[in-house]
């Protein structure tokens, strides 16, 4: 099998049985569990995309950017503000029917491209700053974006946006994780890719190589929050109601913490990190429930002084869950999947 | 004509790091340019490859004006660098260090993000003949066996052919080789001078190499130019350039004529 050149749809075969393994466990067992438990896989789920794509900028491009729920809150307003408008421009659609899921993609999309363009009109100029600066003004960004939003009376302002329609569930939310993660993956390994790891690794030595670096930091700043918009379009159909607060800094941070507790440059340690945070946090939820303490930022801020003292590199560092699986070792950034 | 400067200066403050320099280099030359150290050597490639716009003058390479231009853009149009205080990609493969160059060359066709995504035919055919030529170029430089170590651990003569080999990758025309044989023995900077030789003739490449080892000027520069104070006092084939009392006096010094 490694010998042979397989390209296209063939070498797609294993991400398409593991969509298909989802969806089969959405018609089969979805309904029959427990709502509680099933929430938090789908929060797992927004999560890991929302890690992934983060780890595009800050782990593989080496981009500190601080504004991701910002582009979430983009992409989650934008799709629920659309399906809002088709629904009741023909209130006649079936939400479950075919038209219905069409709808919802392309909401899901557009609300994509929305934070991608917005990345795009972001990065272009504050990406040629370095460091410290670029998270200052992501973090600004997604700020000014919250308050915008909290200033738009036909989304709700700072009411919120209830009555979306439900049209996201299980079966989508894994298929974009399954995609964002195909996505990364596939990216990694290719000349856009490497691109964007020769960035973080030394800028002067990249442009020296004919890598036109800040053309490739907007684009893995786009992307990254193209897939940001996605999760926030799964989300805002999946809670039914938006809340700007629900985009401030604190998720901002908690997204970074799930990209640097994985490892900067880990696809499998940002799924991880991204599954566990949402269950610690989900945990100290009832916590708080019962203590009217919130212990996040506290625990949040605890893992990260611990893991920067045993483990400085994350989780896995730059590498994959199966680099540590002495049976499949193989070269990282290898040609073949 | 692969390389002229003309009258190119460049002044940092009020320190004139390199004045009215001029040069010509023609197409499958090997040109030295040597020089106490600050005088301004590593600053004319840096010049030459757009990190620092000159102040003054002009440069045309490959029969382009290159001032201006972005270093990638610079670059792609044929000219690559190797650094002196090596940079390499540290914490990346020998072999991605190569490629990331060689994804940039213009002799491999482009393909954009959705069918590398996709892996289309052409891009996965593409991908594995790159990877061949890849590990071709190593082979050249005696790195093919490390090809999967990251360049930080190699050792640090491997590091600098390393360096020279991604330079190479990126399909340059006109190498510029920034003290390449710094920290090498006297073996080891043999053989370099050899495999430099064999790419120039094989790849058909010019050479413009900045080197404190007077081993090597000596032996593989057809010309050598002298800066000294980031002016050019000499210039001529290695044996004028020994006998020139103003290099002597400048530069080689004492140690050098008791040789
Ligand atoms: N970016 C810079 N800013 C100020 N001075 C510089 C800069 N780059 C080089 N110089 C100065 O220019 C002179 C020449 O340096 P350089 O070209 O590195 O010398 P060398 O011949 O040893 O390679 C030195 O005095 C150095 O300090
Ligand atoms: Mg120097």
């Amino acid at each position: 099998m490694n010998d042979v050149t397989v390209f296209g749809i063939k070498a797609c075969w294993k991400w398409v049985v593991v969509i298909a393994i989802f969806w089969t466990f959405h018609l089969l067992v979805s309904d029959r569990l427990n709502p509680y438990i099933f929430d938090i896989i789908i929060y797992a789920g927004i999560n890991i995309i929302l890690a992934v794509s983060l780890n595009l900028v800050n782990g593989f491009t080496g981009q500190f950017s601080m504004g991701h729920a910002g582009f979430m809150s983009i992409g989650g307003y934008l799709s629920a503000y659309l399906t809002m408008l088709v629904f009741n421009l023909f209130p006649g659609i079936d939400t479950q029917s075919i038209y219905g899921t069409l709808f919802f993609l392309s909401a899901l999309f557009c609300g994509g491209l929305g934070a991608a363009v917005s990345g795009y009109l972001v990065g272009l100029p504050s990406l040629r700053l370095k460091g410290d600066y670029l998270a200052i003004i992501t973090l600004g960004f997604g700020e000014i974006i919250r308050v915008i939003i909290l200033n738009i009376e036909t989304i709700g302002g700072a009411r919120g946006l209830p009555g979306i329609p439900a049209l996201s569930h299980f079966g989508w939310v894994y298929t974009f994780v399954v995609l964002s993660i195909f996505t990364v993956w596939r990216l990694m390994q290719s000349p856009h890719g490497r691109a964007f790891l020769s960035v973080r690794e030394d800028e002067v030595a990249a442009e020296a190589m004919g890598v036109n670096t800040t053309k490739t930091k907007v684009r893995a700043f786009a992307l990254g929050a193209f897939f940001a918009g996605i999760a926030g379009g799964l989300f805002a159909h999946y809670l039914l109601y938006l809340n700007p607060q629900g985009f401030d800094f604190n998720k901002s941070f908690e997204i970074i913490i799930m990209v640097v507790l994985g490892g900067m440059g880990s696809i499998s340690g940002s799924v991880i990190a991204a599954v566990f945070l949402t269950a610690i946090r989900e945990a100290l939820r009832e916590l708080q429930q019962f203590t009217q303490i919130d212990f996040r930022m506290v625990i949040y801020s605890l893992m990260l002084i611990i893991l920067m003292l045993t483990r400085p590199n994350g989780l896995f560092g730059t590498k994959e869950i199966f680099h540590f699986i002495p049976l499949r070792r193989r070269s990282l950034h290898d040609v073949k999947a | 004509m692969m390389l002229k400067l003309e009258n190119l200066s460049i002044q940092f403050g009020g320190l004139k790091a390199v004045q009215k320099l001029d040069l010509e280099i023609t197409n499958g030359m090997i040109f030295g340019l040597i020089g106490p150290n600050g005088a301004g050597k590593t600053t004319v490639f840096n010049m030459l490859t757009g990190v620092y716009r000159p102040t003054e003058g002009k440069i045309f390479a490959l029969g382009k004006e290159t001032i201006g231009l972005k270093p990638w853009e610079i670059t792609r149009s044929g000219i690559a660098r190797t650094f002196q205080n090596i940079r390499l990609f540290k914490d990346l493969s020998v072999l991605d260090n190569v490629r990331i160059a060689q994804d940039q060359s213009s002799e491999w066709r482009y393909h954009g993000l959705i069918s590398s995504i996709y892996r289309t035919k052409a891009f996965v055919q593409d991908e594995e003949s790159k990877h061949l030529s890849a590990t071709e170029l190593l082979g050249i430089f005696g790195l093919e066996e490390r090809k999967t170590e990251l360049a930080k651990n190699l050792p640090y003569g491997d590091q600098r052919r390393l360096e020279i080999a991604r330079a190479m990758a990126t399909g340059a025309k006109l190498l510029l080789l920034d003290e390449p044989a710094a920290g090498m023995n006297s073996s080891e900077t043999e053989k370099l001078m050899q495999t430099i030789r064999m790419v120039r003739e094989e790849f058909g490449l010019t050479i413009f190499l900045i080197e404190h080892h007077m081993q090597l000027v000596m032996g593989i520069c057809e010309r050598i130019a002298v800066l000294d104070y980031g002016v050019k006092i000499a210039e001529g084939t290695a044996s004028e350039i020994q006998n020139n009392p103003k290099v002597i006096e400048a530069y080689l010094g004492k140690s050098f004529i008791e040789k």
